[in-house]
């Protein structure tokens, strides 16, 4: 080969690159879960009253639940007195906000993500909250978007200074019992992103994010609430890393999405977390429950996700589409690599009359990755006229990975109308050869087959996303390619 | 004039899972000339082609394949392309979501850099790609449209030549152009490659029927036949195999 062949090879020796860890120091609760944990943790935070009492009913409530096992997923069992619950940064004044006062080498870490957190870097134009381990360091562009009536913080921060926003929709859309993981962080959330865009007004920049898990053996449950009252418009992003470390780490996230009456929220996922190594060891357990309502009519919930991390993903996020005429959207490129393990898909409930859904689903899988689709479409006596369109599209690279879909359908009503559509493909070899002949090298072919196959995903996404989209599809997939 | 030798296939030896295919192929086509190379089915044309343009299912066993004087048997096909070597395929093939523009944009620029030129921009590009569907009469609309997905048949031959025209190649193989197209269809396809001919191209037509060569005037016609060129001659020699089949051509041959 020649050496114009470099940047191929250079692309192919490249591994996860967000895999280094920060030395800082940290207060760190010793490990296991009880009680007295979950009270510490609320304690720590300073909490209400009625916060704890939540906390506990949702632990109460997770000890009677057994772990999901029907997903297709294997892993060993998980044991959660072995996971410690809480882990922070330490920093001066644990109560303060000031840019200043945060760690310069938290700082240094979330720089080398390319994550920026100072208000000069403004031009930059997304507002960022940024979660490291279990609590959020920062959160920029706050006075701007308060002067819009918006409130765009940390949770600890919602909790303390909006407690009435709290108190109102905190598990209004995943109630604490929901399931065995969203229970779990209902327990024991430690922080997370809390945004509300009040009536009529058009959030004016893209909110967003970044979640770091850091320190070792330690878990990551956070949750976000995004309320968009009437009218409002919101787009939100989330992205996400952690460093290389042998042992699997757990992250039990909970999304609560609300949109009253003609509200628009669009959440956009770049989950990159650590997938583990090219034998499986190590990366992150992914088990996130994410759930938007549409709960005044012609509301509007889009997610977009684009999943290449973690080890293993379970994660469907939905949308209950209770307002009449509401429109619920999910869009998602799910890539599983080497060991990967991926059971995702949604959750479409229609309630409302005229309801209208679309899911758009892309899987791909490579080395021994195995890929699921799993989606639920339900449709309740009351939402006549009610409709659905799903395409589930699934590509395989190379002979030792697997896609699997399971579509659950369920329709109550005779006015409704239910589409599913699925395909299969497997990148052929003479897809490759056909790039080839015109000159395209076989890394490069693959890459660009895969993009084109994303290609209706990758255009939901905001600009910037989907340019880091691409190129960490890109970067998933090196040496895929015989 | 100095003629320039375009390609020179020595005693090739080629096959597949170790059945051989090609049992000893001589091929000299210079710049400038038209050869057609003409066999029934399981005769080895397909396998022939696909082997000139370096896919790695065929095992070579024995024997050269000469490109302006270089041994390109060890090339990837990728390098081979930025040599200069294009294949039009019989059964052109679909990329859903890859745009065609965007498609012979990077093969355009993975070949240039190849070869030490620079870039082209997306304008020049641009340029570049509507005047060569002017002249071949393609619809601008083929630019934006993804890489042979919901194309028809002819669509997708004409998108072919479309894309031999951009990339420019010293040499180029029709791997049975003629599969699955109507007379009007042909007429369209082979007019392309007629502008396509040149004093410093080389084109070699692979093919079952004469019928394609009324419309490509080929200056060779070469037979091929279990794997062996068996006959070579001018083009009358494609009109005779019209009219006393192969069976026919072959016992002459072995006489």
């Amino acid at each position: 080969m020649s050496d114009l062949d470099d940047p191929i090879r250079e692309s192919i020796q490249k591994e996860y690159q967000w895999g280094f860890v920060t030395e800082i120091e940290s207060e760190t609760f010793p490990k296991g879960l009880s009680e007295q944990v979950v009270a510490m943790i609320s304690a720590k935070k300073r909490e209400p009253e009625w916060l704890l009492a939540w906390r506990l009913q949702a632990y109460r409530a997770w000890l009677k639940m057994e772990e999901p096992r029907w997903a297709n997923v294997k892993y060993p069992p998980i044991d959660y007195q072995d996971i410690h619950y809480y882990s922070a940064p330490k920093r001066p004044d644990a109560r303060s906000q000031n840019m200043e006062d945060l760690d310069p080498e938290i700082k240094r870490t979330f720089d080398k993500l390319g994550i920026p957190l100072e208000e000069q870097m403004r031009l930059a134009g997304v507002a960022v909250d940024a979660v490291f381990d279990s609590v959020s360091v920062a959160t920029t562009f706050k006075d701007k978007l308060a002067g819009l009536g918006i409130v765009f913080c940390s949770f600890s921060e919602a909790v303390r200074n909006h407690p009435d926003l709290v108190r109102k929709y905190l598990g209004s859309v995943v109630p604490h019992n929901d399931n065995y993981f969203a229970a779990l962080n209902s327990a024991v959330f430690s922080d997370g992103s809390f945004c509300f865009i009040p009536k009529g007004v058009r959030c004016p920049m893209e909110l967003s994010t970044y979640f770091r898990i850091n320190a070792a053996e330690t878990g990551q449950f956070e949750r976000t609430l995004i309320v968009a009252e009437e009218g409002a418009h919101v787009s939100y992003l989330e992205g996400c890393t952690a460093p290389i470390r042998d042992k699997n780490q757990l992250h039990a996230a909970v999304v609560e999405l609300v949109a009253l009456e003609g509200a628009t929220v669009k959440y956009s996922t770049v989950q990159n977390w650590y997938p583990g190594d090219k034998n499986g060891k190590g990366g992150i357990y992914n088990f996130v429950t994410k759930r938007g309502e549409c709960r005044g009519a012609r509301s509007k919930i889009s997610w977009t996700q684009v999943e290449t991390g973690s080890a293993i993903t379970w994660k469907y996020p939905g949308c209950v589409l209770t307002g009449d005429n509401s429109v619920g959207e999910f869009y998602s490129v799910a890539l599983t690599n080497n060991y990967q393990q991926a059971d995702t898909g949604t959750k479409m409930i229609h309630r409302g009359k005229n309801t209208r859904s679309t899911v758009i689903s892309k899987g791909i899988s490579a080395g021994h990755g195995q890929n699921s689709y799993r989606g639920l479409v339900k449709v309740d006596k009351a939402a006549v006229g009610a409709r659905n369109f799903t395409q589930c599209d699934s590509m395989l690279i190379g002979d030792k990975c697997g896609a699997h879909t399971f579509p659950y359908i369920e329709v109550n009503n005779t006015s409704s109308q239910v589409e599913h559509e699925a395909t299969t493909s497997k990148i052929g070899e003479d897809q490759i050869f056909y790039c080839q002949q015109r000159g395209i090298g076989s890394e490069d072919a693959m890459n660009m087959i895969v993009n084109g196959f994303c290609k209706e995903v990758f255009g939901e996404l905001p600009m910037e996303f989907a340019v880091e989209a691409q190129r960490l599809l890109e970067v998933s997939l090196e040496g895929s390619v015989g | 004039m100095k003629v320039k030798r375009i390609l020179e296939v020595r005693d090739l030896h080629a096959g597949i899972d170790g059945r051989e295919i090609l049992k000893g192929i001589d091929l000299t086509v210079n710049a400038g000339e038209v050869h057609a190379i003409m066999g029934p089915n399981g005769s080895g044309k397909s396998t022939f082609s696909q082997v000139l343009a370096g896919r790695d299912t065929y095992a070579i066993t024995h024997g050269e394949i000469l490109f302006e004087g270089k041994n390109i048997i060890d090339m990837p096909p990728e390098d081979r392309a930025a040599e200069g070597i294009f294949m039009a395929f019989q059964y052109p093939v679909e990329i859903p979501g890859v745009k065609n523009n965007y498609f012979l944009k990077t093969a355009l620029n993975s070949i240039r850099k190849h070869r030490g030129e620079p870039e082209l921009d997306a304008m020049d590009f641009l340029s570049v790609l509507k005047e060569k569907m002017k002249t071949l009469k393609i619809d601008e609309s083929f630019a934006n449209r993804a890489v042979n997905y919901g194309f028809s048949g002819g669509e997708k031959k004409r998108n072919e030549i479309l894309q031999m025209a951009v990339l420019d190649p010293k040499l180029a193989i029709m791997d049975e152009t003629d599969s699955g197209l109507d007379i009007d269809a042909l007429k369209i396809v082979a007019g392309g490659v007629n502008s396509l001919r040149g004093p410093d191209r080389a084109i070699v037509v692979i093919t079952h029927y004469q019928r394609l060569l009324n419309y490509i005037v080929p200056d060779i016609v070469h037979v091929l036949m279990d794997g062996r060129i068996i006959r070579t001659g001018g083009k009358e020699l494609a009109l005779e195999l019209e009219e006393e089949g192969y069976e026919e051509i072959n016992n002459g041959a072995a006489q």
